[in-house]
């Protein structure tokens, strides 16, 4: 059969352009689905605020480039904005308000008219300025809150407060702190400021538990027992730490006061390992991984000192990480090998209901609850070779899934904020493992340690 | 018949009469006093003290005898000591716990005492080694093989079999040579794992190698299964056989 060269060019074109609309659309799909899970978490649109540097005078001029990163670092880490970027603001920048001006006409004020601030190219919805000083020998901020769209100067203005701290770094931070926290809660949201990381580094000669601020401040040493320590857990209230060590030669679970570091009466099963704790919301109970049965690693409950242990798997597979949710306690994620790969799966609290969440391909391990008690976190190597994993988030509930790293290096052991809107997570994307955040978007990643090996981090709301 | 019994009878009157007229007749000598010792025999000697000072010795050292005897024509003390004064000391080495006799005598009967010194003997030597072991636990330990493994496997392969009954005879014989020997059977994996689930599969490959050594006679309740999860590595390359020399199970001393 012969066809004719328009014919033939149609029945291409055709082709091709179904080809595109299928690809479109299945694009379109993608992003759809993707961004569902993560909108239920950052909302469905971030408001855009215009952050410039602050400016000091006398003793506090000093202080202001820690001001300005710290009050930077809370509002950015916090997901609730995008902050946009620094280069797009005009010249002149408002310190109090009185400095702005009333707009006339159409003309452009350098920065000093509110609606310099919103219309492109800086195009925010909010603007937070303001300046510090030295007063009595004290540092004292001025802080202030626009809504830039506002077209009238008397409503546009939010807040406008005084804050004071000592005349040094610290007071600079806490300065920084308290106004970052008063902008976040206008939108429902909180500083991470006073949050913590517990992690495992090496950093000493042995894999220790330490911790640090959300930041990466203040990296400190939390144990002291020279002998492989891993897997921190952190109860959702910030007051007890549970860890695993081979302290005593085999893999035993140990509780610790996260505050005073004082160790907690906890008595391990007998078993060749008991390993991966989790503990309960009201600070009673602990999840854990144990071979107490002699054959096999399987999920067992007990008290928070280690008695009334209770077994809840049966299936003689691998199965280790138990994860409560931090809202209902009702049901637990864990790994399990019981389908001939390491798959997360979602179980009742007393074991029973146990059911798939990942889809069989790859392996997915380290699985965490978002605060919400519906998403949880995760690393998956689907898709990849075995062993380099990608950080994920899944709605347990409609079983959703959207990818959050890609292929830079394994990435793995993610853990929530106690916002629920950024991750924490160790990536060997730069060699070693260290430890890194990111927005619940995968945007904002950033690397918080660098001395030593760093990974298994979790976040603690103090 | 008759006259022949008066002459007999006379004639035994009349030696009579000649018998007593005779003694009367010629004066005897005046007998010996019978003599003093066949007359009353003397006491037995009497042995006042038989001590030996100090009783109790410790190999090597002495101890003194002394003794006291009262009445004896003779004295002597068995154990090559022979007849001693009736009252004297000897200084005695026994190379063992001795029981020295003293046996004082005279014409009235001997006595005898006993007095026995203890000798402390040093513990014996430290025995030397059984000649059979010549090699120590640790060396002997070494040289036990590892098994290896699949990925994510903990199942017991061709080679991992062979390397495993190799293992069992030397086993055996180590936990012969060594009975207080106690071995730990150490899991490991390759770093592609988390090291959660890791910790799990170390102690499954563990296990599955200690029933495979069991069902070859082996005494596995000296073995301990540790899990060392991907927290102890042999190599780390990002290879294949890299990943493969660090998926095993491993023999180790210790308790």
């Amino acid at each position: 059969m012969k066809m004719t060269k328009p014919f033939r060019v149609g029945l291409f074109s055709l082709l091709g352009l179904t080809g595109l609309v299928l690809s479109l659309g299945l694009a379109w799909a993608q992003s759809e689905r993707t961004s569902d899970i993560v909108l239920k978490i950052l909302g469905t649109s971030r408001p855009k605020i215009a952050l410039p540097d602050l400016r000091g005078t006398g003793a506090a001029l000093d202080l202001m480039p820690v001001l300005n990163q710290t009050l930077y670092t809370d509002v950015e880490m916090s997901g609730v904005f995008k902050v946009q970027p620094k280069s797009m603001y005009p010249l002149q920048v408002p310190q109090r308000r009185e400095d702005f001006r009333p707009p006339e006409g159409n003309r452009y004020g350098n920065g000093l008219y509110l609606r310099d601030w919103s219309q492109p190219p800086v195009e925010a919805n909010w603007l937070a300025v303001g300046y510090a000083a030295e007063q009595s020998g004290r540092l004292v901020l001025f802080g202030y809150l626009y809504n830039v769209n506002e077209p009238d100067l008397a409503n546009a203005e939010v807040f406008g407060k005084m804050y004071y701290g000592s005349l040094d770094d610290a007071g600079a931070r806490a300065v920084a702190h308290e106004f970052a926290n008063d902008i976040l809660k206008q939108f429902g949201s909180r500083t991470l400021a006073g949050t913590r990381i517990f992690f495992v580094s090496n950093r000493t000669g042995n894999d220790e538990i330490w911790s640090m601020n959300f930041d990466g401040t203040e990296q400190k040493q939390f144990t002291q027992l020279r002998a492989l320590t891993l897997m921190p857990a952190i109860s959702p209230d910030g007051s007890l730490l549970a860890f695993t060590t081979f302290a005593e030669g085999t893999p035993k679970i140990r509780v610790y006061s996260a505050e005073t570091q004082q160790r907690k009466p906890f008595v391990n099963a007998v078993a060749s390992m008991n390993a991966t704790p989790e503990i309960t919301r009201d600070n009673q109970h602990i999840y854990f991984s144990s071979t107490a049965d002699g054959k096999s690693t399987q999920i067992y409950t007990a008290g928070i000192n280690g008695a009334g242990m209770r077994r809840l798997t049966y299936s003689g597979a691998v199965e280790v990480s138990p994860r409560v949710n931090p809202k209902t306690g009702a049901d637990i994620l864990f790994v399990s090998d019981r389908g001939g790969t390491p798959q997360i799966y979602k179980m009742n609290a007393d074991g029973a209901n146990a059911e798939r969440l990942t889809e069989g391909t790859g392996e997915a391990h380290n699985p965490a609850w978002n605060p919400d008690g519906e998403t949880m976190a995760f690393a998956w190597s689907r898709g990849y070779e075995p062993g380099n994993y990608n950080i994920f988030i899944m709605d347990t509930i409609s079983r959703q899934y959207t990818q959050l790293t890609y292929g830079s290096g394994r990435n793995e052991n993610p853990w929530w904020s106690p916002d629920g809107r950024r991750l924490v997570f160790g990536s060997n994307r730069n060699g070693q493992s260290q430890i890194w955040t990111m927005l619940a978007d995968g945007t904002q990643v950033q690397q918080l340690t660098s001395s030593g090996r760093n990974r298994m981090p979790v976040w603690s709301v103090k | 018949m008759r006259k022949k019994y008066v002459v007999l009878s006379l004639l035994a009157i009349a030696l009579l009469l000649f018998v007593t007229g005779c003694k009367k007749k010629i004066p005897a000598p005046a007998p010996l006093p019978p003599p003093v010792v066949a007359e009353t025999k003397p006491a037995a000697p009497t042995i006042a003290t038989f001590v030996a000072e100090p009783s109790s010795i410790d190999r090597g050292q002495s101890s003194t005898l002394r003794w006291v005897v009262e009445g004896a024509d003779e004295v002597s003390i068995n154990n090559g000591i022979g007849t001693v004064m009736a009252s004297g000391t000897r200084q005695v080495f026994p190379n063992n716990t001795t029981t020295y006799v003293l046996t004082a005598r005279n014409a009235g009967g001997s006595v005898t005492r006993s007095v026995t010194v203890n000798v402390n003997v040093p513990p014996p030597p430290a025995p030397e080694k059984p000649p059979a072991p010549v090699a120590s636990l640790q060396e002997r330990v070494n040289q036990l093989v590892d098994a290896y493994f699949d990925y994510d496997k903990f199942g017991i392969r061709l080679d991992a079999s062979s390397a495993l009954t190799q293992d069992a005879d030397a086993l055996k014989s180590i936990f012969r040579d060594f009975p207080s020997a106690s071995l730990i059977l150490g899991g490991y994996c390759d770093p592609r794992g988390s090291a959660e689930y890791n910790m799990g599969l170390g102690d499954r490959r563990a296990r599955s190698a200690m029933e495979f050594l069991s069902n070859l006679g082996v005494d596995t309740s000296k073995l301990r299964p540790v899990s060392y999860g991907k927290e102890v590595q042999t190599c780390s390359e990002a290879t294949e056989s890299c990943y493969q020399m660090n998926r095993r199970v491993h023999f180790a001393t210790g308790n």
